[in-house]
């Protein structure tokens, strides 16, 4: 019932910005800003033969992040949230790394892992990953105490302890997180496909651009947003899937 | 057999200390059921914590068959007072999770059926904790203790949220069990009728910090018609005289 109210509330959402950049363009009629609909029929008619391969670039560099950022960051949280010796020797790192603007260190990344995929993913890996990491940590810290009388009174094994109350307990914070982080990561994704790359989606854009090619540019912006919005959906039902319990 | 030498359990509370136990010693004989009956607050459920290994930092002794407590090593069945289901399992994940940690057992065998049926919650299995009432979850988490099979029983209030039929109902299949195993039970309750109905010996704590006044054979115990002798009349009285007192 809720997830239909979603949905409807996309398919709103979607109709809104369609008429309201329609409606932008009826009345201003220059080529800067095209119909919805030509754009719409423009995507039909280059999908296969222009865009499918940046777009599968794109959609490889942003999974990969998240990915490299889940595995990395979700144990270290864990880690972090369980045991008190760890977290007080990573806390302040990760707290004082936190608020330094890491799109600000792309010029040292790419010095030192060059302009190919490396740094695109340690880009998105790094403005993704405190988050995961914070997140992670604070939902192992909030789970109450009492959630794990029963295990201990079996005498259950760290490791079970893990598998059987803190990964679970914790799950939904952790997806909820990522599915947040995702917008961030788009932006950064398009910002780092802009240079150093011949494919992506932040490259098509650019490239139309530069090309005065406003209607492929504006298809580039659409699937951009659309991959965002998709994988974003796919986070939102998998919670709903795993979460179902609560 | 259970000693138990000057146990005493503080909390640390937010301003002060608060004492839960005070010098406690009892000696709990293998195979018999203990019934501890107290007042609300007086720390019957801390004592339980202490037994069941989930409680650790405690001053005095507490020695099981001459060894110290390790849930690693011993059976213990716990129905905690607030059930102690994880929320995120289903019922039948939550009724196999001690057997699971104890003998990685993954399907119930017969006598898990019998237990089910016994307490009338084999077709709730596929649901959550939370689409469950209190008295089918409290079921539930005497399921998960009976079908462990353990070699110390630990129950606290374990039938509070049930009908008086239902009550009863389960106190005479708990009786059948520990009858076929008699498994050492300590069994916390706040009803005096359930004391004396269940417990061969029932120990009196005063109210907090608690304290033992008083531990009694019960001549009440497997008497045939019990509600109707003399003896029961008295003991009766002697106990409430005794919790009044404090
Ligand atoms: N985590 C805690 N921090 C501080 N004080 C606590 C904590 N848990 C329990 N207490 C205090 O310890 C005492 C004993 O609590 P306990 O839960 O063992 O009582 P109880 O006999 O089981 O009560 P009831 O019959 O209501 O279940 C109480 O006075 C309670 O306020
Ligand atoms: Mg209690």
């Amino acid at each position: 019932m809720l997830s239909r109210d979603k949905w409807l509330g996309a398919l709103y959402g979607l109709l809104v910005v369609i008429i309201l950049w329609y409606a932008v363009s009826w009345v201003l009629k220059i080529p800067i800003i095209p119909s919805p609909f030509a754009v719409f029929i423009h995507i039909i008619e280059i999908f296969e033969s222009k865009m499918e391969i940046h777009l599968l670039y794109s959609l490889g560099r942003i999974l990969g992040g998240i990915a490299i950022s889940i595995i990395i960051g979700v144990p270290l949280g864990y880690l972090m949230g369980y045991f008190d010796k760890i977290d007080k020797v990573l806390s302040p790192l990760v707290y004082f790394t936190y608020p330094i603007p890491k799109i600000a260190l792309l010029p040292i990344i790419m010095l030192l892992f060059g302009l190919g995929e490396t740094s695109k993913l340690m880009m998105i890996v790094l403005i993704i990953i405190f988050q995961i990491i914070i997140t992670s940590r604070d939902a192992v810290k909030g789970i109450p105490q009492e959630i794990f009388r029963s295990l201990q009174s079996l005498g259950a094994s760290k490791l079970q302890t893990f598998t059987e109350v803190i990964i679970p307990a914790s799950l939904p914070e952790v997806l909820t997180a990522t599915r947040l982080a995702l917008g961030t990561a788009v932006s950064i994704l398009f910002f780092t496909e802009t240079f150093g790359t011949e494919f992506g989606m932040g490259y098509f854009i650019m490239d139309s651009w530069m090309r005065v090619n406003y209607l492929d540019m504006y298809a580039g912006i659409v699937i951009l947003s659309f991959m965002g919005f998709c994988i974003f959906s796919a986070i939102d039902i998998s919670e709903k899937y795993i979460c179902s319990w609560r | 057999m259970i000693e138990i030498k000057d146990l005493s359990v503080k909390y640390q509370g937010k301003n002060q200390e608060i004492l839960a136990l005070d010098r406690l010693n009892i000696d709990i004989n293998s195979g018999d059921i203990y019934t501890f009956i107290g007042p609300s607050g007086c720390g019957k459920s801390t004592f339980l914590y202490v037994l069941s290994g989930i409680l650790k930092d405690y001053a005095g002794n507490v020695l099981v068959d001459g060894r110290d407590i390790n849930p690693k090593t011993q059976r213990i069945g716990l129905i905690l007072q607030n059930y102690g289901l994880l929320p995120w399992k289903n019922i039948y994940k939550n009724i196999m999770l001690g057997i699971k940690i104890k003998d990685r057992e993954k399907v119930l065998d017969e006598y898990g059926i019998y237990i089910l049926k016994k307490l009338g919650i084999e077709t709730l299995l596929n649901r959550y904790p939370k689409e469950l009432s209190g008295g089918q979850q409290q079921r539930v988490a005497i399921a998960r203790a009976f079908i462990l099979k353990p070699d110390l029983l630990l129950m606290d209030e374990p039938f509070s949220a049930l009908d008086a039929i239902t009550r009863e109902e389960m106190q005479e299949l708990f009786l059948n069990i520990w009858k076929e195993n008699s498994v050492t039970t300590v069994f916390i309750t706040h009803s005096v009728d359930e004391a004396l109905y269940l417990g061969s010996k029932i120990v009196v704590f005063s109210p907090s910090p608690g304290r033992i006044l008083e531990v009694l054979e019960n001549p009440c115990f497997q008497a045939d018609n019990l509600r109707y002798r003399d003896e029961y009349y008295d003991m009766s009285m002697k106990l409430r005289k005794t919790l009044d007192k404090g």
